[in-house]
C-alpha cells in the first residue's frame, strides 16, 4: 500500500545529503548541539522534542522520540504529559485566538 | 509463565537460535559480526587474561522474567553438583583467578550455595553475587540472606530494570518491584549501598522492551533519586546492559515485531571502542554442568570453548585458553553497542 509517510524512510534521514551536503551537514550539527547536555538535560530536551513532534503532527520524529525517552528513563506517565502540554498549547493558541472572535463580535453587535 | 523449555519451543534450542540470527543478517544485508571485526583488525577476537571467574550454579529460579537469556524459572532442574563447585574452588586456588561472579537462575536455590561461597571468601578472592532479591522471601529458609551476605562481605548485584513497579513488573512479574524494594530495605538494614560500611549492593538495568538504554550515569542518578525520595532505599551503582537477542527475548522481538528493527538498532549503534573491554576477553563462564565458556550468552548458545572434557572445568588449562579464540556470531553486537554492555554495565566510561 502507498502512504505519503513510510517508517522505513527514518531510516534514509541522513540521505538528504544526497542532494544538499553542505547544507545537510551544517543541519545535523547545529542538530547535535541542540540536544546535547546543556542547561537543560539530555533527558529534558528528549521531552520537549517529543510534545514539539506531536504539535507539528511529524510522526517520524514521534517514533524517534518516544524510543528516545523510553533509552533515556522516562515513564509512560512523563511522556504523556509532555503530549499533553503540547496538545495544551495547540488548543489554547485557537482558544486565545477568540479574544479577537470577542473583539469583533462586540464591535459589530449592539 | 513456563520457561521455554517446558513449553517445547523451538527457541529452547540453541541451533535454532543461532539459525534465526544468522538468518536476518543475511535478509536484512547486515554485516556479520564476524565481518565487522574483520574489517576493523579485531579478529581473532583473544583473551587479555582470565581475571574473573563467572559461575552459572543453576537454571532453577524463582521468577520467570520475559527477558531471562537462561530461560530460567522454577520449572528448570538444572543446578551445578557440590562435586563441579568442588571443582570450580580448585581451579580458583590454582589459577590466580581475583574474582569470583556467582550467577543463575537464582544462584542461592543452589543447596549448596552458602558453603560454596564461604570457600570462596576463604580463598580472599572478591565473591560477587546476582541475586534477584525477591528470592529472599520465596522461603523463609531465605529471610537471612541479607545477612549472610553481610557477614561475608559479598558483593550483591542485583536485576531492578526500572525504578517503577509498572515497567518492573511487566518484564519481571507481578509484584516483582514491590518485593525488590523491600529486599533492598533488609540489605540497607545490614549496611549494604551505605557510604563506608564496604558492603555493595549495585543494580542492573536493561530496557523493558526492543530499545537501547542512553547513558549509565543519568539513568543512575534517576535510579537513586527516585528510589530514595520515594522508597527511601539507597545502592551504590546501576549498570546498564543491553538485552540479547536470544532466549525469551528472542521470543519478544520475533513475536512483538521487533527482530529485525532491533538488530538494525544494534548494528547501527555498533562501537568499536568497546571491543576492547569486552567481557569474554578477561572473564570465564562455567556452566551447571561444568563446561566453559566465553561469556553467560555463549553458555546459553551452547557454544562452547573447545571439545569433550577438555574444557571442562575440572581440567582447567590456562595456557590454552589465555591463546584461544573467542566465539563470536551475531548476538555479540549486544555488547558492542553504544557505550557497551557487560555484567559490570558500560564498557566505554
Amino acid at each position: 500500500m502507498k502512504t505519503y509517510y513510510n517508517p522505513e524512510d527514518l531510516k534514509k534521514f541522513s540521505n538528504i545529503g544526497e542532494f544538499d551536503k553542505p547544507l545537510a551537514d551544517k543541519f545535523f550539527s547545529w542538530y547535535g548541539d541542540v540536544f546535547a547536555e546543556g542547561a537543560l538535560t539530555a533527558r529534558e530536551k528528549s521531552l520537549i522534542a517529543l510534545a514539539v513532534a506531536h504539535a507539528v503532527q511529524c510522526p517520524y520524529c514521534i517514533d524517534a522520540y518516544s524510543e528516545d525517552t523510553l533509552a533515556k528513563g522516562c515513564t509512560e506517565e512523563q511522556m504523556m504529559e509532555a503530549v499533553h502540554v503540547a496538545a495544551a498549547i495547540r488548543g489554547g493558541s485557537s482558544l486565545v485566538h477568540a479574544t479577537q472572535m470577542m473583539n469583533k463580535v462586540k464591535e459589530l453587535t449592539m | 509463565m513456563k520457561s521455554l523449555l517446558a513449553q517445547h519451543h523451538e527457541l529452547s534450542q540453541s541451533g535454532r537460535q543461532l539459525q534465526l540470527l544468522d538468518e536476518v543478517v543475511q535478509s536484512a544485508a547486515i554485516t556479520p559480526f564476524k565481518e565487522k571485526l574483520k574489517t576493523l583488525g579485531f579478529y581473532p577476537l583473544k583473551p587479555t587474561g582470565i581475571d574473573i571467574l563467572q559461575i552459572n550454579v543453576g537454571k532453577l529460579c524463582n521468577q520467570t522474567c520475559k527477558h531471562c537469556h537462561v530461560d530460567a524459572g522454577p520449572d528448570r532442574k538444572e543446578i551445578m553438583s557440590r562435586e563441579t563447585l568442588e571443582q570450580c574452588l580448585e581451579a580458583v586456588r590454582t589459577s590466580g583467578i581475583s574474582t569470583v561472579d556467582i550467577t543463575g537462575g537464582a544462584p542461592e536455590l543452589n543447596p549448596h550455595f552458602r558453603w560454596f561461597v564461604k570457600e570462596c571468601t576463604q580463598l580472599g578472592v572478591k565473591v560477587m553475587n546476582r541475586c534477584n532479591l525477591t528470592v529472599i522471601f520465596s522461603n523463609k529458609k531465605y529471610n537471612d540472606l541479607p545477612e549472610f551476605f553481610a557477614e561475608h562481605k559479598i558483593e550483591v548485584v542485583s536485576s531492578l530494570p526500572f525504578y517503577n513497579a509498572d515497567r518492573t513488573d511487566r518484564q519481571r512479574g507481578e509484584g516483582v518491584f514491590a518485593a525488590s524494594v523491600k529486599a533492598m530495605k533488609l540489605l540497607n538494614a545490614v549496611g549494604y549501598g551505605k557510604a563506608a560500611s564496604g558492603l555493595i549492593l549495585n543494580l542492573v538495568y536493561n530496557p523493558t522492551g526492543a530499545f537501547l538504554s542512553s547513558g549509565q550515569q543519568v539513568l543512575e542518578a534517576q535510579f537513586k533519586k527516585v528510589l530514595h525520595e520515594e522508597f527511601d532505599v539507597v545502592f551504590n551503582h546501576l549498570f546498564t546492559i543491553t538485552n540479547m537477542p536470544i532466549s525469551r527475548f528472542l521470543d519478544f522481538l520475533i513475536t512483538s515485531g521487533n527482530y529485525e528493527s532491533y538488530l538494525e538498532k544494534l548494528l547501527a549503534a555498533f562501537n568499536p571502542a568497546t571491543v576492547n573491554g569486552l567481557m569474554c576477553r578477561n572473564t570465564l563462564s562455567v556452566s551447571w554442568d561444568g563446561y566453559l565458556y566465553d561469556c553467560d550468552f555463549n553458555q546459553m548458545l551452547d557454544l562452547k570453548i573447545g571439545e569433550g572434557d577438555a574444557m571442562h572445568i575440572k581440567n582447567l588449562d590456562l595456557n590454552y585458553l589465555n591463546r584461544r579464540e573467542i566465539i563470536v556470531s551475531q548476538h555479540c553486537y549486544g555488547c558492542t553497542a553504544g557505550a557497551g554492555s557487560s555484567c559490570g554495565g558500560e564498557v566505554v566510561k
